[in-house]
């Protein structure tokens, strides 16, 4: 499963969000922490928040805050709302992917992302959450 | 493997569970005994919507009737009624491991659920095969099962070093 810049962001955005749902946190943070292009993050936070993930929060000391649920919400949630996982329209296919040897090579990717979107469905925000608590104990 | 919904954290000692409405029962988590192979029953088809009850009279001459070290059947009783189970036992050099502790059902009443018994569950059976000398616990199930699955990450696991395979045999 190739994740595409967006994708990351939004998964780097909510984890921070959802470690303290009180706090407000500004693009500008988000970016600086992650090295992005505020302008690049203001949309992926507004498709976050279109989605009910976050909202955003006016005047001083505003910014965006968490409002998912940490205990429901997986990665895989998150990603769905930027990736799209249906079959390639039949022009963007590439020509060796219907040779038996494109075909075999398919059988052997999707069976990787199988295994990734099952992964990424099974692990809570909360899950995430614990994981990033003992990396920085590490 | 059965049905658990994610669990609070778990500690030790008894723990209330809210089944929705009125005063929450207190669970304990005890070995099985023949008087519960009914619930077990009734609660695994409950969950699968399969009686499977020579299956299930297997499971306790196997692990349940003969208490063995390495072998596990537990289930989590409030106010006098089985609410869940969890079965599992120490294999030792299976798939050239060195020993280890499967757990292979876990099964909470879906209105005893999100209160923290499917952890306290497995607490005590990973309790258990510490007792019993191992310090890894493996499980498998279909990666369709995300609840269950996403409850055993809640817990700190993660995916091990084997990989299931299978083919279909034909005719």
């Amino acid at each position: 499963m190739k994740l595409q810049k967006n994708t990351s962001l939004a998964l780097y955005s909510v984890l921070e969000f959802a470690a303290d749902a009180t706090r407000h946190i500004s693009a500008a943070e988000i970016a600086q922490k992650y090295g992005v292009s505020p302008h690049h993050l203001a949309k992926v936070l507004s498709e976050l928040a279109r989605a009910g993930v976050v909202e955003s929060v006016r005047g001083v000391g505003g910014g965006y805050r968490f409002t998912g649920n940490p205990r429901r919400l997986t990665l895989m949630d998150v990603i769905r709302m930027f990736e799209d996982f249906g079959l390639p329209e039949p022009g963007r296919r590439e020509p060796g992917e219907r040779t038996p040897v494109g075909r075999a090579l398919g059988v052997v990717l999707s069976e990787i992302d199988e295994m990734a979107k099952a992964t990424m469905s099974s692990i809570t925000l909360a899950t995430m959450l614990r994981l990033i608590a003992r990396q920085r104990k590490a | 493997m059965g049905s658990a919904r994610r669990a609070r954290k778990a500690s030790g000692g008894k723990r209330r569970v809210d089944a929705g409405g009125g005063p929450a029962p207190t669970v304990c988590i005890r070995p099985v005994r023949r008087g519960d192979l009914d619930p077990i029953i009734t609660l695994d088809a409950t969950v699968t919507g399969i009686e499977k009850r020579g299956y299930w009279r297997s499971v306790y001459q196997r692990y349940g009737a003969t208490p063995e070290a390495g072998r596990q059947f537990l289930v989590a009783e409030a106010d006098g009624r089985v609410v869940g189970f969890v079965i599992g036992e120490v294999r030792d050099w299976e798939f050239g491991s060195p020993p280890c502790g499967w757990v292979f059902a876990i099964d909470v009443e879906p209105a005893a659920r999100e209160a923290g018994v499917g952890t306290r569950l497995l607490v005590a059976i990973c309790a258990a095969f510490r007792r019993a000398g191992v310090r890894t616990v493996r499980t498998m199930l279909s990666r369709d099962n995300t609840l269950v699955l996403s409850f055993f990450r809640s817990q700190g696991m993660m995916a091990g070093p084997f990989i299931p395979l299978e083919m279909e045999l034909g005719r």
